[in-house]
């Protein structure tokens, strides 16, 4: 007998398990070894608690009524229900506070995608720790693990949620367009973002720089090259890229169009890819307002890694895709 | 692999190839087997992959090509309706390329408006579309009720037949449209070829892929 689950979850099986363990056990030994501690927080969470904070493409896709008729979703991810433990269960213990998970999250997803509707998380959330030392130690902690799991021609990403906002405030972007410009950042549509500056009464300088300034990533000339009115973007990530390890810092490529499609991000955000694997592996960044949305106002920072994507990854580069040749490649 | 800048490419067959055949052509790129041979596929020695128009963001969302070519029209299709919906694809939009100009048009049967008519009298129009999301949109956008028939080829025999009232189709010229004795009542929205590129090729290999944005904005 057949007895079918839903697309995008799936059994996984000794074998499969076996080499995911042993992806997920490297990771929890560097997150414990930076001291990070493992927490468990329940998946079903209230939609009306999970709500106050602005997950904006992440939002929880599965609702159910309990016997009372309140709300229950499934979470989508693991920031904000640490978040809601931090305020509900350390509402006075003195920060820098550090927790590390393996969880399984909920997203919707769209048939014939190829996309989990249930996906196992790894991460870490730094609450109480500011920029840029805070964001300088999750992206240690980040490298570490992925050096742990055997992970070769990783690169990381990384770029400020700020930059563009500010740019556009500076330039003098009317209000009212700027969610629309910034929409079509978020969407990846350069296209749409030309079209829509075109039609906007700016100088030829600041439309270019709207245009230009969110395409440059590289090295960091990048953030040499950039216009005085990304300059605090740019000393943030400089000083954040100052205090990493020469072999951390080697990984970075500083991206000034980088926009992570969650809505709680404040500074620095960061992604990671690998050459063996067509989309990021992970990915996150600083959140310094989400933990005042629960009462507990305190600058943080996270990441989390997927593990299907990881282990996808390791398996490429083992391989030897042809993936594999970009690795170092600008 | 000898590709423009070692680029893997997605080259659409059929409306677009042409044109973008002679792109890849003023890169330097031997394109004379490309031009000769319509069955094959993968062009290994030049990083060219062919496929059919509608395919290429899903090549190029996975990495299995860096960057490709396709029509707005396939994106628009494609892209996400609102916050959070999983029908958007990750891939960059990078160029309005200018060729393979089109129009997505409403049309109907000439004479008297027939998807007028059955809006007025039945509350409802049926439209036949290979585009069923961006008819949905566009007809709720303008606030009509329509019942969306998707059909897979052929669209102007669905209200020749009665099937539908109008079809929400691609145009260039319009003959097609006018041989089958069908008017054009709305533009939707104009549809060129553009560049994408995938988000993480995008980001490893950013300075191969500026040098080719660089030379295709200086044509």
């Amino acid at each position: 007998m057949i007895h079918p689950i839903p697309s995008g979850t799936r059994d996984v099986l000794p074998d499969e398990t076996r080499e995911v363990r042993a992806i997920t056990d490297s990771l929890r030994s560097v997150f414990e070894r930076h001291g990070y501690g493992e927490i468990y927080t329940p998946a079903l969470e209230y939609e009306a608690v999970l709500a106050r904070a602005d997950m904006a493409d992440a939002q929880p896709a599965y609702r159910v009524f309990d016997e009372t008729g309140a709300v229950l979703v499934l979470r989508s991810d693991m920031t904000v229900p640490i978040a809601r433990v931090v305020a509900t269960r350390y509402p006075k213990v003195e920060p820098p506070l550090r927790f590390c998970y393996l969880a399984h999250c909920y997203r919707g997803v769209r048939p014939s995608r190829g996309q989990p509707r249930e996906l196992l998380q790894a991460g870490i959330e730094l609450i109480g720790s500011p920029a840029p030392e805070g964001t300088a130690e999750a992206l240690s902690v980040l490298c570490a693990a992925l050096d742990e799991v055997g992970l070769e021609g990783y690169r990381i990403g990384l770029g400020d949620a700020s930059l563009f906002p500010s740019l556009m405030a500076s330039l003098g972007v009317p209000e009212g367009v700027r969610p629309s410009l910034l929409d079509a950042l978020v969407q990846r549509d350069f296209v749409a973002l030309e079209e829509a500056l075109a039609a906007l009464d700016l100088s030829a300088e600041a439309r270019s720089l709207l245009l230009e300034v969110p395409q440059r990533r590289g090295g960091p000339d990048v953030l040499d090259a950039s216009a005085t009115a990304v300059a605090d973007a740019a000393a943030n990530m400089r000083q954040v890229h100052a205090l990493l390890t020469p072999e951390v810092a080697a990984r970075v490529i500083f991206d000034l169009g980088l926009v992570r499609s969650i809505g709680y991000y404040t500074g620095a955000v960061f992604e990671v890819y690998d050459p063996a694997l067509g989309a990021p592996i992970g990915g996150g960044g600083r959140y310094d307002d989400l933990l005042g949305h629960y009462g507990r106002p305190l600058p943080a920072v996270g990441f989390a890694l997927g593990v299907e994507r990881l282990h996808i990854a390791l398996a490429g580069e083992e391989r030897g895709e042809p993936g594999q040749s970009h690795a170092g490649a600008p | 692999m000898s590709g423009v800048n070692g680029l893997t490419i997605a080259v659409p067959r059929g409306a677009l190839f042409k044109e973008t055949v002679d792109l890849l052509e003023g890169f330097g790129l031997d394109v004379a087997e490309l031009r000769s041979n319509d069955r094959k596929l993968l062009f290994d020695s030049i990083g060219v992959i062919t496929m059919r128009p509608s395919d290429v963001p899903t090549y190029v969302e996975s990495g299995a090509a860096d960057i490709g070519i396709t029509g707005k029209d396939v994106l628009l299709e494609q892209a996400a309706q609102g916050p959070g919906d999983p029908a958007r694809r990750e891939v960059y939009e990078l160029l309005d390329l200018g060729y393979g100009r089109c129009m997505m048009v409403l049309a109907s049967k000439a004479g008297p408006d027939p998807a007028a008519e059955a809006l007025r009298r039945l509350g409802v129009m049926r439209v036949a579309t290979k585009y069923p999301r961006i008819a949905a949109r566009y007809l709720e956008e303008t606030g009509r009720q329509a019942e969306i028939v998707e059909v897979k080829g052929s669209v102007e025999l669905a209200p020749l037949t009665g099937m539908v009232e109008a079809i929400v189709d691609l145009t260039a010229t319009g003959t097609t449209l006018r041989e089958h004795d069908l008017l054009v009542r709305e533009e939707i929205v104009e549809c060129t070829a553009r560049l994408i590129a995938n988000p993480v090729a995008h980001k490893l290999r950013a300075a191969a892929i500026d040098d080719l944005l660089g030379r295709l904005r200086a044509r």
